[in-house]
């Protein structure tokens, strides 16, 4: 059982804070690191890998420092993100590589069974560079898992694959948590973390904003302020309405036509609005939601 | 726990890494002049010691070895550094320094065979009759391209334009301005294996340059240029694409 601990750190490129006063314990089982692109998920994951010095604060895997003491790679598995590997290798030649850089005693016999998890047997003596982008990703995979870590950390492993070997994935990540593993990776799609993950981190704007099971996490998301545009075929009488439930907290008549609207609570608000204007008789021409993107869901959580 | 000096795999990797790209290509094409020059030059003046040193020397140490080097070197790291496949190799428990003395261990290969065996053999063709004219130059040739091949490996770790920044390097200091100015002498890997050349062959390359300085010289450059790319890989910031 292994444990990363990231205390107080914060990292800056010049004058540009990646990551700002971030604590977190990241334990055994699946942990999944939530956040918008540029959020400071791959600074992190850097960092908790021993291939970025944090300016401040420190990262230790079992107490033991990461930066500069390659002996953690012992019991680390990384997968970075790039996509560049040894194209004039095959896969096979690739992980056995890896297999024997970290000295293993039968290092074929390694690479052979992580080859057989992640499903590359078939493609294993091809070159690398006639793979496609989710078998590059597998061979990756299988590379930072030739020496059977006891910590795994994925950056953005679900990038450029296809449904099924997301499932795929998904599936080898969740055996390798409930092995006692340690592992960690990072996306921005939360519908992709919580089907995996035990544990989910949210960072944004470099800073720790959410933690928490899936569920609290959805919470959090869904229960934010949500604002609509509506056009119906009476926008005065439709917004005194609304404007009465409790699930509304403002509504706005705009000058063009059309009703700006903030709702509280989401799951209240999408079962009254059907309902109120089929009482009045208001007819609903459009419902869109205005600040559906992920980082305005993700800044809802920052906000002071 | 201590690691071995040098890493099979990684020097087989290395092989692979340079052959596997179109720049290896290059190294073969260099030695090619430098001997087609030498069997041309024979066959139009004979065994002529003037011409010997203008190509042994001129074309041999001061551009084919180092472009060898140049070639080698940053065709095992540069590539590895610039895409962040390095981080295969540095994800690993093995010193630092294991990966860079593998690494300079197959550079100081291809220097071999590409650079102070071709020196070798152009002198054997130049002037037939004194082999210790091409031995000299091969013996000062190799150490020449070690010593470049570890200044290569310190710029490929500290900048991204080591290619760039090497070629200004030799063109600017060891070129332009060694020719012009008597000091460089001192501080140019060019012309310290031209000391070393002149102890083996009968021949005069620089002027008051000991010979105890000149390899002092290059063992420090190769020793700490090694032990300082190590150094610097182990605090290698891996950036992501962000």
């Amino acid at each position: 059982m292994s444990e990363i601990r990231i205390d107080h750190v914060s990292r800056w490129y010049r004058n540009v804070v990646a990551v700002n006063d971030v604590t977190m314990t990241i334990g055994p089982g699946v942990t999944g690191l939530l956040g918008p692109n540029g959020a400071g998920k791959s600074t992190l994951i850097a960092m908790m890998s021993g291939f970025l010095a944090p300016s401040t604060g420190t990262v230790t895997l079992d107490g033991e420092p990461l930066w500069r003491n390659e002996q953690v790679y012992r019991k680390l598995g990384l997968v970075p993100e790039r996509e560049a590997l040894f194209d004039y290798l095959t896969g096979r030649q690739f992980v056995v590589a890896n297999a024997e850089l970290h000295g293993l005693a039968d290092p074929g016999a390694a690479a052979q069974r992580a080859i057989a998890l992640i499903e590359m047997t078939d493609a294993q003596d091809r070159e690398i560079s006639t793979y496609s982008k989710g078998m590059r990703q597998r061979i990756k995979m299988a590379s930072a898992l030739a020496h059977d870590p006891a910590v795994l950390l994925l950056d953005e492993p679900f990038n450029g694959m296809d449904p099924r070997q997301r499932i795929h994935l998904m599936e080898l990540l969740r055996t390798m948590g409930a092995e006692g593993r340690t592992v960690l990776f990072s996306s921005h799609i939360l519908e992709e973390v919580e089907q995996v993950a035990r544990q989910i981190e949210v960072v944004v704007a470099g800073r720790h904003a959410a933690s928490g099971d899936f569920g609290a996490i959805r919470r959090l998301m869904t229960d934010r302020p949500n604002r609509f545009v509506l056009r119906t075929g009476d926008d005065r009488l439709m917004a005194s309405v609304l404007l009465a439930d409790t699930s509304v907290r403002g509504a706005r008549l705009r000058s063009e036509g059309g009703i700006e609207l903030e709702a509280s609570d989401f799951g209240r608000f999408s079962e009254v609005l059907p309902r109120l204007a089929r009482e009045h008789g208001v007819r609903l021409h459009e419902v869109t939601p205005t600040d559906e993107s992920l980082e305005s869901v993700f800044s809802y959580l920052v906000a002071p | 726990m201590t690691s071995p000096v040098v890493s099979r795999t990684i020097v087989r990797l290395g092989v692979r890494s340079i052959f596997g790209r179109w720049r290896g290509a290059l190294l073969f094409v260099l030695p090619a002049v430098l001997i087609g020059l030498s069997v041309l030059a024979r066959a139009l003046v004979g065994q002529d010691d003037e011409g010997a040193r203008h190509t042994l020397y001129g074309l041999g140490l001061v551009v084919i070895v180092p472009l060898v080097a140049l070639l080698a070197t940053s065709g095992l790291l540069a590539p590895e550094i610039d895409d962040g496949s390095i981080s295969y190799l540095l994800a690993k428990p093995i010193s630092r320094h294991t990966i860079v003395t593998s690494k300079l261990l197959v550079a100081a290969a291809c220097v071999l065979a590409f650079a102070a065996l071709p020196v070798l053999v152009a002198g054997l063709v130049l002037l037939t009759d004194t082999p210790s004219y091409a031995v000299g130059f091969a013996v000062g040739a190799l150490a020449e391209g070690v010593a470049y091949c570890a200044l290569f490996a310190l710029l490929s770790v500290l900048t991204r334009h080591a290619v760039v920044v090497g070629l200004i390097y030799l063109l600017v200091w060891e070129g332009l301005l060694g020719g012009l100015l008597d000091g460089v002498r001192w501080l140019s890997v060019t012309r310290w294996s031209a000391a070393v050349v002149q102890q083996v062959a009968d021949v005069s390359l620089v002027d008051d340059l000991p010979l105890a300085y000149a390899v002092l010289a290059l063992t420090v450059v190769i020793v700490a240029g090694a032990w300082q790319t190590g150094r610097a890989l182990r605090a290698f910031n891996l950036t992501g694409d962000e």
